[in-house]
């Protein structure tokens, strides 16, 4: 995920038309349609149809066999009252806790003062080289990297080995089994998982910044504090917004470090809607309530993207207003 | 992908003043920063401590003794048990036919879109935007029925062709805004010359836009090399898996002690950190280049 959307951040999204192609006469950009017609067809059959499809079945009941017995709205009322349902949708706010909230600030912070500090107090390379290594676990397949913290939280893993060789023996625990530790362990991890990525995006968002502003402002007698305020904070703000809309996205689909971790385990603790879909796709093989957690799922992720769009327009138009 | 800062950004205009307010505290974050990243490093100095070591020293002395002898066994059992060059080579295959395939697509579709302008584009680009956001559990479900009655399931075919699409959505998205902004004196002169639109497109756009396509062709890669869900679903044998799916699906399996288990997540890491440091310079480049727009 992460770099593409570095790539956006930078990059003014979706053009304004320049008048000059409305003179053009029509017939000309026609053909053009040609050139759209591989993608289209594939779009169609790949994402369109299949979307479709999950609506539809999210309407009837089937197993995967035979056909599918048309139920209306069954599927829906049933969530309703699914108490693993609203459970996953709960420990989703967690996951945007995990994966937004905090990657973001703690982002901002650490590449504010890996830019600013480390990176002109000290040589730039000691600052590229923190930055890596916050970065890494973003370019690993983040299942392999799972199955390793599965194992060092594992009661006879690491991290317990290691509470006893630092004389905190008392604590040791079967961290992903007992349901009131397996969410917050789980939400520890997805913070080491993602903390990388806002941090790269907002370094790479701060060499924009006009040095200037901040050496008019250190003239000016402002702290450290004030100057993280009243430049950096307001200066990144489009990578912000593109930082949290893409990490409450991800945080919404996550499936590979649950699938790893727990299953959405012990006792749906840490179960989320990708995960419980999954689940009830494949292992219980009740495909038409699947497609409802799916398209419910759906549903929630565009109208979030939707609301985060408008705001960062908002926002956006009143700036131009000042 | 870490951008890297190759330029210093002129520390020489410190004020002078600044090095007394700061002698000290500049140390301690110092400190508090790199004691972080440290942190962020420790499941690999885990994953390294006890992928060469024994099961039996394992058992006896633990997860954080270092070992007492280099043990290669575990590497050695885990490469041939799960047949590993045969998933390093499904992993390659599918990630590098969607990188080619998912560049030429998204090149096309924003050919038609960025330069061509055909009507209804905000709406068609917004569409794949959107398309790149949705929870592939929306789509599984007819895509696994469906490849199983034409027969693609179990391919790597059938991955290579879903991932294609997913990702050509956020490149048509990326490549659209970015041939928004291509300077039309060049597209006019090779109209003039009696260039037709394909030659337009090798001669003219592809050249210009090769830096970001490389850039695109590598998110793609790496992307596609670290997906999970759909290739779990689709891919069920020892002859298709992928890396991930591999060390996934044997997770909990008798044959994975410990040391075999860090062992098999070991080499599995092994590519991805390779792209990492053999890309991270083309990646920086394509986003720098991004930003001076």
């Amino acid at each position: 995920m992460a770099v593409s959307e570095t790539v956006v951040a930078t990059q003014p999204a979706a053009t304004p038309t320049p008048p000059a192609s409305r003179r053009r006469p029509r017939g000309r950009n026609a053909a053009y349609w040609l050139y759209l017609l591989p993608g289209a067809v594939l779009f169609i059959l790949v994402i369109g149809a299949p979307l479709v499809g999950t609506l539809y079945l999210s309407l009837t009941k089937w197993s995967g066999i035979g056909d599918p017995r048309w139920v209306g709205l069954d599927n829906y009322q049933q969530l309703l009252h699914d108490d693993v349902f609203w459970a996953s949708f709960r420990n989703t706010i967690a996951m945007i806790v995990a994966m937004v909230v905090v990657p973001t600030l703690l982002g901002l912070l650490l590449a504010a003062v890996l830019f600013d500090v480390i990176g002109r107090r000290f040589k730039p390379r000691t600052a590229a080289a923190l930055r890596a290594a916050f970065y890494l676990p973003q370019v690993l397949p983040v299942v392999v990297a799972g199955i390793v913290w599965g194992w060092i939280l594992r009661p006879d893993g690491a991290f317990n080995s290691l509470l006893d060789a630092v004389g905190l023996g008392a604590l040791r625990h079967d961290w992903l089994g007992d349901p009131g530790t397996a969410l917050p362990v789980v939400m520890a991890v997805m913070i080491w998982v993602q903390i990388g990525y806002p941090v790269v995006v907002f370094m790479a968002a701060l060499q924009r910044v006009d040095p200037e502003l901040y050496e008019a402002a250190e003239v000016d007698g402002a702290n450290w504090l004030h100057r993280f305020r009243a430049i950096t904070l307001p200066q990144i703000r489009p990578e912000t917004f593109v930082v949290a809309l893409t990490c409450t996205i991800a945080a919404l689909k996550v499936f590979g470090p649950i699938f790893a971790l727990t299953r959405g385990g012990p006792e749906n603790a840490t179960n989320v809607p990708s995960y419980f879909a999954y689940y009830t796709f494949f292992k219980k093989l009740q495909v038409g309530y699947g497609s409802a957690i799916s398209t419910v799922l759906t549903v929630i992720i565009i109208v979030v993207a939707g609301v985060f769009i408008w705001m960062q327009a908002r926002s956006e138009r009143r700036d131009r207003g000042f | 992908m870490a951008v890297i800062i190759t330029e210093a950004p002129a520390p020489a205009r410190r004020p002078v003043r600044d090095r007394h307010h700061r002698g000290v505290s500049r140390w301690v974050v110092l400190t508090l920063v790199t004691l972080g990243a440290l942190v962020m490093l420790v499941p690999f100095a885990f994953m390294l401590l006890n992928a060469f070591k024994s099961p039996g020293d394992y058992s006896s002395s633990g997860p954080l003794s270092w070992p007492t002898e280099f043990y290669t066994k575990g590497l050695r059992t885990y490469w041939t048990e799960v047949n590993f060059p045969l998933k390093l080579w499904n992993s390659a295959l599918i990630a590098g036919s969607v990188a080619v395939l998912g560049v030429a697509v998204s090149l096309l579709n924003a050919y038609a879109l960025g330069i061509g302008r055909v009507r209804g584009r905000l709406w068609i680009v917004g569409l794949f935007l959107l398309a790149n956001m949705l929870p592939q559990e929306a789509l599984i479900y007819p895509l696994y029925y469906v490849a199983k009655e034409i027969g693609l399931y179990n391919t790597q075919l059938s991955v290579i062709i879903i991932f294609t699409v997913i990702q050509s959505a956020f490149g048509t998205y990326l490549l659209a805004s970015v041939m928004g902004t291509f300077p039309r004196s060049l597209l006019e002169a090779a109209a003039l010359d009696g260039a037709g639109k394909w030659t337009v497109l090798w001669r003219v756009v592809f050249p210009n836009l090769r830096p970001t396509l490389a850039v695109l062709l590598i998110f793609f890669f790496i992307w596609t090399w670290n997906e999970f869900l759909i290739p779990l679903v689709m891919l069920i044998d020892n002859q298709t898996q992928t890396i991930p799916v591999a060390l996934a699906s044997l997770q909990g399996d008798r044959l994975m002690d410990a040391p075999t288990t860090n062992a098999g997540a070991l080499i599995s890491l092994v590519p991805a950190i390779l792209f990492f440091l053999i890309f991270q310079r083309t990646l920086a480049r394509g986003i720098t280049a991004g930003a001076e727009k």
